[in-house]
């Protein structure tokens, strides 16, 4: 029987064509129905949302594009019924809120060390540029004494006094030398004489507190006896202590004499460009204010607590008693105030202790506050870091014969600070917004000189406190929306191997 | 020695400042060649600053009329801003040398905290602001009125006396935050807001519409505000309480900034003595010299930044956005408070 094609079960020739899909699916319409009107009740909370969201940006819109004022000289302008944003309060006091008071001629100065900042931040946070080391030691050692002569002028002048103690506390130091190359018992053993007389030096520097002596001549001045002898004898001790590690014939006496002579030596030399006369006219620190010195307590804050909170997580970590129950004493301190009770303790307390006519610069004393406050708050967010890692992690890197610095420098933390970045990250913005505490101290931050700002007879009205906030919130969410992005970069890039 | 062994230990960090609290604040403040003012981080027309960077207010100008009186010079001062808080602390440890903060003479204040006022720059109190339409005109109408005010501080007690002693009915709106309870006044949330008076013609200006607003005349509480220094210098208080003296006294004999010059050849005694023009014989007229300064001590302030009247209408009063009118600040002779020793 020839088989009739048209008398064949139906046989498909040719592929069916590609229909598109169901218009419930695709297109806008799709993306629609799957998204925001899935089902009665999603629909309604996507009208809901949708209104309340138009009437907002409406609001916001009409707030500060239509109904407000753009030009004027003062108050005048921006009072009345229905003015909505007085910007030109913004363009009147926008160069105070950056700067505070600093001088107006002298404004150049914050501003070069912005750009040298950015030029020096920008490079270290792209990860494809090279040189990060260098990049890295510019903005940790060279940038923050490039800020400090630029804004304040430098020119400290140190007294002779000041050169002597500070030569004489990094000569004790000197007796760590032999501990650190040698391990404690061993570097005690070699260096009992340095140990002694190190320990003689702050005996008689302690005497000093207790007893009033005689002032000695040393041929070009008149010195009081027992500090100077305490000076002396810090000296032998430094001395003694470098000797013996010098002794030694194998290299970690002499790598640890190496890092000493480097911190030393950079420590006073640091000391000597501060005190170089430039030529810039001196700023006090009273003066800076607004989004500099706003910047200034954050960098430092975030700066410093880094470092220092790795240090305490380890230490609260230790097995070594003394370590240990000073990083929790420190943590737990520090955790256990709020922050505006370190701020009032720094410029309210701080000066009644301090013997009359001693005085330490008020933003000093709210950075030092601030950087401890956070470093105890990144311990704890370094130490949960620490703890996710598995214990197979360390008994791997003792296995391999790494010393404990080792194991925490190349296997532990760079594990720990990865999974740490979010809370790092978040600890980070928050500091950033708590520095607006230190208006309460009479620092006239960001958020303390908008309020002066509003403050001003010439410009308070209704309009202008809603524009001064709204402007001061905006800078702060594009400095703190900028970390989060960041993070979030960082975070994808170093996801190696986590993600399921 | 010990504080020197110290001040080099703690000078490590690289910002010390010695102020030396232990000499005589004027020897000093001589010695230093400035005035370091502790005053308010920004108060309308009393201390605030401005685009420009620089101090404007009547607690500002004071500051400036002591560094005249003692440098002839108003540019000398140093001012650092000091929340509510701190200011008896920055004082007491010699942070500042003077505080022109509006502070209040209170007793507690005077006698327990080691401090010393030297006068009252401004007499302040309680008062009432409200709308125009509302008809009323003095703090006795109000009765039945609804009152706005902040919580927990004496203003709600003042209130209360104020409507007890006057038999009079009020309901009361105490809002946690300043600017809160303006707004809710200004939102018809209350018939009347109640602060201090200076407060209220500053808080005007935020309103919506300022000019229908009011300021009832009645002070219902005394806040006496007026610079502070520490107890124990009688040199320095009397250097500012001189100053102060000095500023009503030109008011009041009409020594003013542009005419302090022709003054000096006035006839007055009076004139002749607080502007120290020398006697016949020529010898000085001595006032300058027995509290430590030059004899044209008072020509310099005046010179420099006016007297009182000329201080107040700069910052506060009617010419400027505050047009706050002189009232209890008038000097005694106009109705007011404002009363000065004679220089004699």
């Amino acid at each position: 029987m020839a088989a009739d094609p048209a008398n064949l079960a139906y046989v498909r020739t040719e592929e069916a064509p590609l229909l598109p899909p169901p218009a419930n699916e695709a297109g806008v319409r799709g993306w629609l129905i799957k998204n925001l009107f899935s089902s009665p009740l999603n629909s309604l909370l996507t009208i809901l949302v949708g209104a309340f969201l138009i009437w907002l940006i409406w609001d916001t819109v009409k707030w500060g594009l239509f109904d407000a004022v753009w030009t004027g000289e003062n108050r005048e302008a921006c009072t009345g019924e229905g003015v909505g944003a007085c910007w030109p309060l913004i363009w009147d006091k926008f160069p105070q809120w950056m700067y505070g008071f600093y001088p107006i001629d002298q404004r150049w100065r914050p501003n070069l060390v912005f750009l040298i900042g950015g030029a020096a931040l920008i490079p270290m946070l792209i990860p494809s540029v090279g040189g990060k080391l260098w990049n890295a030691m510019f903005l940790l050692i060279f940038f923050p004494l490039i800020t400090i002569i630029l804004l304040s002028g430098g020119h400290v002048n140190f007294l002779a006094q000041t050169y002597a103690a500070v030569i004489a506390l990094l000569l004790l130091a000197a007796v760590i030398v032999p501990i650190a190359a040698f391990g404690l018992e061993d570097g005690l053993q070699r260096n009992r004489p340095g140990i002694i007389l190190a320990a003689a030096a702050l005996l008689v520097w302690l005497g000093g507190f207790l007893v009033d002596t005689p002032s000695i001549s040393i041929g070009f001045a008149r010195v009081n006896a027992l500090p100077f002898f305490s000076m002396l004898l810090a000296f032998l001790a430094g001395v003694v202590s470098l000797k013996v590690a010098l002794a030694d014939n194998s290299g970690a006496g002499r790598s640890a004499l190496k890092g000493w002579a480097l911190i030393a030596g950079g420590l006073l030399l640091a000391m000597l460009l501060l005190d170089i006369d430039f030529g810039l006219e001196p700023v006090e620190t009273s003066q800076w204010g607004g989004l500099l010195v706003t910047l200034v307590v954050a960098v430092t804050g975030i700066v410093a607590s880094l470092p220092i909170g790795i240090l305490l997580a380890l230490g609260r970590r230790s097995k070594m008693p003394v370590v240990r129950m000073f990083s929790i004493v420190f943590i737990e301190i520090w955790r256990g105030v709020p922050l505006i009770t370190v701020l009032f303790m720094s410029s309210v307390m701080l000066p009644l202790f301090l013997p009359e006519g001693v005085n330490f610069d008020k933003l000093l004393r709210a950075l030092v506050g601030v950087a401890l406050f956070s470093s105890a708050y990144m311990a704890e967010v370094v130490r949960a870091g620490l703890q996710a890692i598995p214990r197979g992690q360390y008994e791997g890197a003792q296995a391999l014969g790494l010393s404990y610095w080792q194991m925490m420098a190349k296997i532990i933390l760079p594990q720990a600070l990865k999974i740490s970045i979010p809370n790092i990250v978040g600890n980070f913005i928050s500091l950033f917004k708590d520095t607006t505490l230190v208006s309460i101290i009479g620092i006239f931050d960001l958020l303390g000189i908008v309020q002066a700002g509003l403050r001003d007879a010439n410009w308070a009205s209704a309009a202008s406190a809603p524009t001064g906030y709204f402007t001061v919130a905006l800078i702060f969410w594009v400095f703190c929306f900028g970390m989060s992005r960041y993070s979030m970069f960082i975070e994808r890039r170093l996801a190696t191997g986590h993600k399921r | 020695m010990k504080g020197k062994l110290l001040s080099c230990v703690f000078g490590f960090g690289l910002a010390l400042t010695a102020t030396g609290a232990m000499a005589g604040t004027l020897d000093d403040v001589k010695a230093k060649g400035f005035v370091q003012c502790g005053v308010s981080q920004g108060l309308p027309g009393f201390s605030n600053p401005d685009s420009q960077n620089n101090w404007t207010g009547m607690d500002v100008d004071f500051c400036r009329a002591v560094a005249s009186a003692i440098f002839n010079d108003p540019s000398k001062v140093k001012f650092t801003p000091l929340s509510a808080k701190e200011r008896f602390t920055a004082l007491q440890s010699g942070e500042v040398d003077l505080l022109s903060r509006n502070t209040t003479w209170t007793m507690s204040r005077d006698t327990s905290l080691g401090l010393k006022f030297a006068g009252v720059m401004y007499y302040d109190g309680q008062g009432f602001m409200v709308k125009k339409g509302l008809g009323v005109n003095t703090a006795l109408g109000l009765n039945g009125a609804s009152v706005c005010t902040n919580t927990g501080t004496t203003t709600e007690l003042n209130l209360a006396d104020f409507f007890k002693a006057n038999n009079m009915q009020y309901q009361v709106v105490a809002i946690e935050n300043s600017d809160e309870t303006l707004k809710a006044y200004d939102e018809g949330r209350c018939d009347v807001f109640t602060t201090d008076q200076s407060g209220l013609y500053a808080e005007r200006l935020k309103v919506k519409n300022p000019d229908e607003h009011i300021i009832l005349p009645e002070i219902i509480s005394k806040e006496p505000l007026g610079p502070v220094v520490r107890q124990g210098d009688d040199a320095w208080f009397n250097v500012v309480k001189w100053t102060y003296y000095a500023l009503l006294n030109a008011e009041e004999l009409g020594v003013t900034q542009a005419n302090v010059d022709e003054m000096k050849s006035s006839t007055n005694p009076e004139i002749k003595r607080l502007l120290g023009v020398p006697n016949e014989d020529g010898s000085g007229a001595g006032f300058g010299v027995g509290i430590g300064l030059d004899d044209a001590w008072a020509y310099q302030i005046i010179k420099n930044g006016g007297n009182y009247a000329e201080i107040f209408e700069r910052n506060v009063g009617e010419s400027t956005p505050l047009k706050i009118a002189r009232g209890k600040n008038a000097l005694w002779n106009k109705g007011g408070l404002q009363y000065a020793p004679p220089i004699r």
